[in-house]
């Protein structure tokens, strides 16, 4: 039924009815040649809640920033098509961009059923131009804004919803993705943190004696080999608990675990904050006295803690009885000390403290050692 | 599959029957975590074997507590965002239901890797509709009939459902009907593009 027409630019005149127009475009701005709002669409009245813009200048209600240099809705003709940035010159001042649009004389389309055969009536244009008007002459413009990345703001001002936006505009996916995605971000924020809860846990669990609390071996070699490393001189202790097999032999595992929680306490008790106290084997431990080298300090220390740890301890109703053999070397007695030299060093004045009947504090004699090994 | 979905369950144990049920089940299913992390993967059948045995311990049908499932996520706090998500599909149930053929996109657009059914609304008239799931796994369609139904009330829309089955070049597909009564049989709740939207 639809007919070839000549490919004349007024037979691609499009009729449009103002709501129509709004519903393509909800965001749109009809002017007249004069530069005075014509129609609005629905939405972007909803940015103006308390007036109306139909009749007021359009270079009144709106500063246009792009293009530059806009004084007069004639300079806007000029640029023919062009894209436009503007925001309202009074209230909420949103920044929109959009398309600007002249409108040029065009014939009005009216049904004709001048046809043969009462087939359905063609739209032709209806010819008024009278001799002397300009084709091409301007109809004033089209103006298609966007609220782009401040959509979100107006969403929320304005509590704008889907039916304020066309169903081709996809800007309701854009705010679902936006929400959707910022769930899923929050979601892998949270499971990071919980990650790096764990991870600070297992580090820590790493670096420590689960039962005592007290540091571990991998502990004890992370500070010797950072002391060695910066040359700074510190005292060695080994410590082995004697009769520590007959408590757990006597009163069971239970009261093996107690007294060993017990020691822990005097240990660090005895030592300061920012000495290293070790569990190095069951009943083996070793301590770290950072920056001393004094044996006469480093014997007192050793003579308390085995003085304290001979006092029976209670555990439940029964008397726990221990002691401790300690030995002691010093970085100061070598040129170039070496972990492992220290604590075998360590661990030889600690047997002859064993040998001489327990309950003793040896210091390691390097003369003396040097002959025997 | 996505913790999201596990966790969607364990969360729906939590929070209608307690801490102790999701214990039991944890215990009965032999899940080797208490709780699911929403952006880590876990297997499928840790999925069933909780179902199972929620239900077991429920006395229900799994049907019934899928159903229940479905119904949860949209109508408890906790799962806020999923109805929220949900009614970015339109102004109208009928809008909303006609959406459900984006769901599928949608959710990989935010989330590549979690696999949902992909739905097809058949129109059979204005007020009635089929919502076919082309899915591997079966059992979700109650779950979806939970959704609808609590979906239906957030708009205020009176609705009746039914789950069935529907038979496609040799494929059992499960489908879920929606027959229409009452549009605006209640207020139904609000709700605003932007989360909290509502800044005078």
């Amino acid at each position: 039924m639809r007919r070839e027409q000549p490919t004349e630019p007024s037979t691609r005149y499009i009729p449009f009815d103002e709501d129509v127009l709004g519903t393509l475009m909800p965001m749109h701005l009809h002017i007249s040649p004069t530069g005075h709002i014509l129609s609005v669409g629905p939405t972007l009245a909803k940015l103006k809640p308390d007036q109306s813009l139909i009749g007021q200048r359009f270079l009144e209600v709106f500063e246009v920033k792009r293009p530059l240099n806009i004084d007069s809705f004639g300079d806007l003709l000029e640029h023919e098509g062009c894209v436009i940035r503007t925001r309202f010159r009074q209230g909420d001042r949103l920044g929109m961009k959009g398309l600007f649009v002249p409108l040029t004389q065009q014939s009005v389309m009216l049904p004709d059923r001048r046809e043969e055969g009462g087939s359905a009536p063609v739209l032709r244009p209806l010819l008024r131009d009278h001799p002397g008007s300009v084709r091409g002459a301007t109809r004033g413009a089209l103006i298609n804004l966007s609220l782009g990345v401040n959509v979100v703001e107006a969403v929320q001002r304005y509590k704008l919803s889907s039916a304020d936006f066309a169903p081709a505009d996809p800007t309701v996916d854009m705010l679902y993705l936006i929400e959707a995605k910022s769930v899923a971000l929050e979601e892998s924020k949270r499971l990071n943190m919980r990650l790096e809860g764990a991870r600070d846990e297992a580090e820590a669990q790493a670096y420590t004696d689960t039962l005592t609390n007290l540091q571990n071996r991998r502990s004890m070699d992370a500070m010797l080999y950072q002391l060695l490393r910066s040359d700074q001189p510190f005292g060695l202790m080994h410590l082995d608990l004697d009769y520590f097999k007959q408590v757990n032999d006597t009163f069971g595992h239970a009261a093996g675990d107690h007294v060993l929680r017990h020691v822990a306490g005097v240990l660090q008790d005895e030592t300061r904050v920012g000495d290293l106290v070790a569990r190095v084997g069951g009943d083996e431990f070793v301590l770290i006295i950072r920056g001393c080298v004094d044996l006469s300090v480093l014997g007192g220390i050793a003579w308390r803690i085995i003085s304290r740890l001979e006092e029976p301890i209670t555990y439940g109703d029964d008397l726990c009885q221990i002691s401790a053999s300690i030995g002691t070397t010093l970085s100061s007695f070598y040129d170039r000390p070496v972990a492992d030299q220290m604590l075998n060093d360590a661990d030889r004045a600690l047997y002859s403290s064993k040998d001489q009947g327990r309950a003793r504090h040896t210091v390691f004699d390097p003369k003396q050692f040097s002959a025997l090994g | 599959m996505y913790g999201l979905v596990h966790r969607a369950l364990q969360c729906f144990a939590q929070d209608i029957y307690g801490e102790d049920i999701w214990e039991k089940v944890v215990v009965e299913a032999e899940l080797p975590f208490h709780e699911y992390e929403a952006m880590l993967p876990y297997p499928d059948h840790h999925l069933d074997d909780a179902l199972t045995s929620l239900s077991n311990l429920l006395e229900r049908s799994p049907a019934q507590v899928a159903e229940d499932v479905g119904t949860y996520l949209v109508t408890h706090e906790r799962m806020e965002t999923v109805r929220r998500l949900l009614r970015f599909g339109g102004t109208t149930y009928v809008e909303f239901i006609l959406s459900l053929e984006d769901v599928h996109d949608r959710v990989k657009l935010a989330l590549p890797d979690l696999e949902l059914p992909r739905f097809e609304v058949e129109v059979h008239s204005e007020t009635s509709f089929s919502v076919v799931l082309d899915w591997s796994r079966q059992g979700f369609g109650e779950v979806l009939l939970g959704v609808l139904r609590a979906m239906a009330d957030d708009y205020g829309t009176l609705v009746m459902l039914e789950v069935g089955r529907s038979f496609r070049s040799g494929e059992v597909l499960e489908v879920v009907k929606v027959e229409l009564f009452e549009v605006d049989f209640t207020t139904g709740r609000e709700f605003g593009l932007i989360a909290g939207g509502t800044a005078s």
